[in-house]
């Protein structure tokens, strides 16, 4: 780019659109990025929290992969983050910047955790588990609704109503918490004993083949299916999707739908499976690291499992570290953001070239 | 003082928040950019204020200068953040609404890093300085410190740039329309590059002026994310105008504190589970404002035209 450059001069160096690049080197490129990213964190820990570099990287991985509990934690947490991200996909196919995946499964929670605690034991549990299943995804897909009716009428901006909705969700579940702890007033919400998922081996297995079975389906229905490619037309281009005879304003609501739902089960799974209670935390800010996981994925589910795993494996080695090193539990968050600084800016070398003036003939590359 | 004429001034004083971040944010969306990073960025204004000040505990500086000094420090963390971000999106052509998220990831998680490293002593003892020339009243007033003036001052200087300026005309230009901007001679990256990180240094002193002035609580870090949104949302309400961000700027304050006036005001007395809903009103509110807004859709009140969209210049 020219910015320092006088107009009268030509640049030395200018930038062109790659014609495609082979997976291999992209990969490479992002794994270098990766590294690079790894590299400054273990600096910024040494001069921010005195740990040795070497540590640090340490720190990573046993924080994640440290003890089978640790294992079976992050790979729950990983399925939990993967759920909420194929949640999200649907709608960002289409150019549909929803920003609130975290309210949408925040509400899945709620009205699920709403049945088990009005319901009770009056129902047996298998048909509990079906209400509480059915409340999360209509509340989820509900949530999605009014954001993506006035984007199909009016073309509200959806990103700013979605995230809006996620603070109408929180307050939501604390005037629920509120109402429920009157007797006590301490709005906090104990272990509701009923409505538990059974158990496959341990609490987490069942969670996570739920999300696997999630993860092949979406990616089919993204991929080969005739909504799926009609998401993909909309998200190219809308004028191309009414000259071939879309009605973009119902793809638009339908995938909008099929997101919230997915984010209404991921708030049942984290319900019934994990929590039985929810505060307003329950989501936790994973509505957010979801919209990166699946970004960064290329909006391609087979792919997030990878990415989701990446973002998982930062924060618990980063929690690992701010445990061992008495700070901040957010320090996990300044890693995850300074490694999506990377991957972000990496995309340029896999999308652009530079090219300098001189070798331009020879068509040589600097870079 | 009368309780209706308090709840005014408690307004005015928390919409300050509210106008330094969406003034910021109103300059970085005029050159096209998108920020969705003002939360982070508020935050680490927050943090850079609070690093300064720890610096400058007990050193005998007179205060006047601390308060300058420590808004400087704000100004600077938030042209650092937003140099970042416009490297990555200018430069390296990056997803605005992706990197915008990494960005309040990032500021968010560096400031709480940050502020829970400094003691609370260290940093608050400049809270009466802050609240200048009131800090020893006991009503609304007290919240009416320097920030306040320097937060109103920036709006109208901003208004003025944007609408009287040869710099706010071309600024303009590269939102509406990059490439001819580019043809008649505006340099567009360094546009890009200025705006957006001035913008980022105004919206971060929203941060400062939320921890050292209307909070004064050493818990106020914990809260600035939720300001950031709104004053990104506070944008599309003011009609991407400074001035009328200042407006738009009261009536969020007025919502956000509503809450824990009006029920007293009118003698009501509310069940405790009402006060998350009155909580809810300021976001409630902007849903209906989105939805109002883009019904009517008047022409002249549209974003500028390359708003989220890089500009690749042999891409033309």
């Amino acid at each position: 780019m020219q910015k320092h450059e006088k107009h009268t001069r030509d640049p030395r160096f200018h930038i062109v659109k790659r014609a495609g690049m082979s997976r291999g080197k992209a990969l490479l490129i992002r794994f270098l990025a990766i590294l690079a990213a790894l590299l400054l964190c273990s600096v910024l820990s040494t001069l921010l929290i005195g740990a040795n570099p070497l540590k640090f990287i340490s720190t990573l991985f046993s924080g994640s992969l440290g003890s089978s509990r640790r294992i079976w934690k992050f790979a729950k947490d990983s399925a939990v983050l993967l759920c909420i991200s194929l949640a999200v996909t649907p709608a960002f196919r289409m150019r549909f910047w929803n920003l609130g995946g975290e309210g949408q499964v925040l509400v899945g929670a709620l009205a699920s955790i709403a049945c088990a605690y009005y319901l009770r034991d009056s129902i047996p549990n298998p048909l509990l588990l079906l209400i509480m299943l059915v409340a999360a995804v209509l509340a989820g897909a509900f949530w999605g609704l009014f954001p993506a009716i006035c984007k199909a009428k009016w073309g509200t901006n959806e990103s700013l109503f979605t995230l809006m909705m996620n603070y109408v969700a929180t307050y939501l579940v604390a005037f629920a918490l509120m109402e429920w702890t009157k007797a006590d007033g301490s709005s906090t919400l104990g272990e509701v004993a009923f409505g538990h998922l059974p158990r496959l081996y341990n609490e987490y297995l069942l969670l996570i083949l739920v999300v696997l079975a999630l993860t092949v389906l979406v990616y089919i229905y993204l991929n080969y299916t005739k909504q799926g490619y009609e998401i993909s037309v909309v998200g190219e281009s809308e004028k191309t999707a009414r000259y071939i005879g879309i009605n973009v304003g119902r793809v638009i609501t339908r995938t909008v739908l099929v997101s919230g739902a997915i984010c209404g089960l991921a708030g049942f799974l984290i319900v019934a499976a994990l929590d039985h209670s929810i505060t307003t935390a329950t989501v936790g800010g994973l509505g957010f690291t979801a919209i990166m996981v699946s970004w960064l994925a290329k909006f391609n589910p087979l792919i997030m499992v990878g990415t989701s795993a990446l973002i998982i494996f930062l924060q618990q080695g980063g929690a690992e570290m701010s445990t061992i090193f008495n700070v901040s539990s957010a320090f996990p968050n300044i890693v995850v953001g300074i490694i999506l600084f990377f991957i972000i800016g990496c995309e340029f070398f896999i999308h652009y070239q530079i090219k300098s003036r001189v070798s331009h003939k020879k068509g040589g590359v600097g870079k | 003082m009368n309780g209706w004429i308090n709840y005014l001034f408690n307004a005015i004083a928390l919409g300050m928040t509210f106008l330094y971040g969406s003034v910021g944010e109103i300059l970085t969306e005029k050159a096209g950019h998108l920020n969705l990073g003002i939360p982070g960025i508020m935050c680490m204004g927050g943090a850079g204020g609070c690093i300064a000040l720890q610096l400058m505990y007990r050193s005998g500086i007179p205060p006047m200068l601390i308060v300058i000094i420590s808004i400087l420090a704000a100004f600077l963390s938030g042209v650092l953040m937003g140099a970042i971000y416009s490297f990555l999106t200018v430069t390296l052509h990056a997803n605005q609404n992706v990197t915008g998220l990494a960005m309040t990831t990032f500021g968010v998680g560096m400031m709480k890093f940050i502020i829970s490293k400094i003691r609370p002593l260290q940093y608050m003892y400049a809270l009466d300085y802050f609240r200048f020339p009131f800090s020893d009243r006991t009503d609304s007033l007290k919240y009416w410190g320097v920030m306040v003036y320097l937060a109103v001052v920036v709006a109208i200087v901003a208004s003025l740039v944007l609408s009287r300026t040869r710099v706010g005309l071309h600024l303009r230009a590269v939102g509406e329309n990059p490439a001819t901007a580019d043809a008649v001679g505006i340099n567009v990256t360094a546009y890009k590059y200025g705006a957006t990180c001035i913008g980022s240094g105004i919206a971060a002193l929203g941060g400062l002026f939320y921890i050292m002035d209307y909070s004064g609580s050493p818990e106020a870090y914990l809260n600035i994310e939720p300001f950031g949104w709104l004053a990104i949302a506070l944008v599309i309400f003011a009609l991407w105008r400074p001035y009328l961000s200042f407006f738009g700027s009261m009536i969020f304050g007025a919502l956000f504190v509503a809450g824990s006036f009006i029920p007293g005001l009118l003698g009501l007395t509310l069940p405790m589970s009402a006060t998350p809903l009155l909580e809810m009103l300021p976001y409630v509110v902007t849903i209906l404002v989105l939805i109002i807004t883009s019904i009517r859709k008047k022409r002249e009140n549209q974003p500028p035209a390359s708003l989220g969209q890089s500009y690749f210049r042999e891409e033309r």
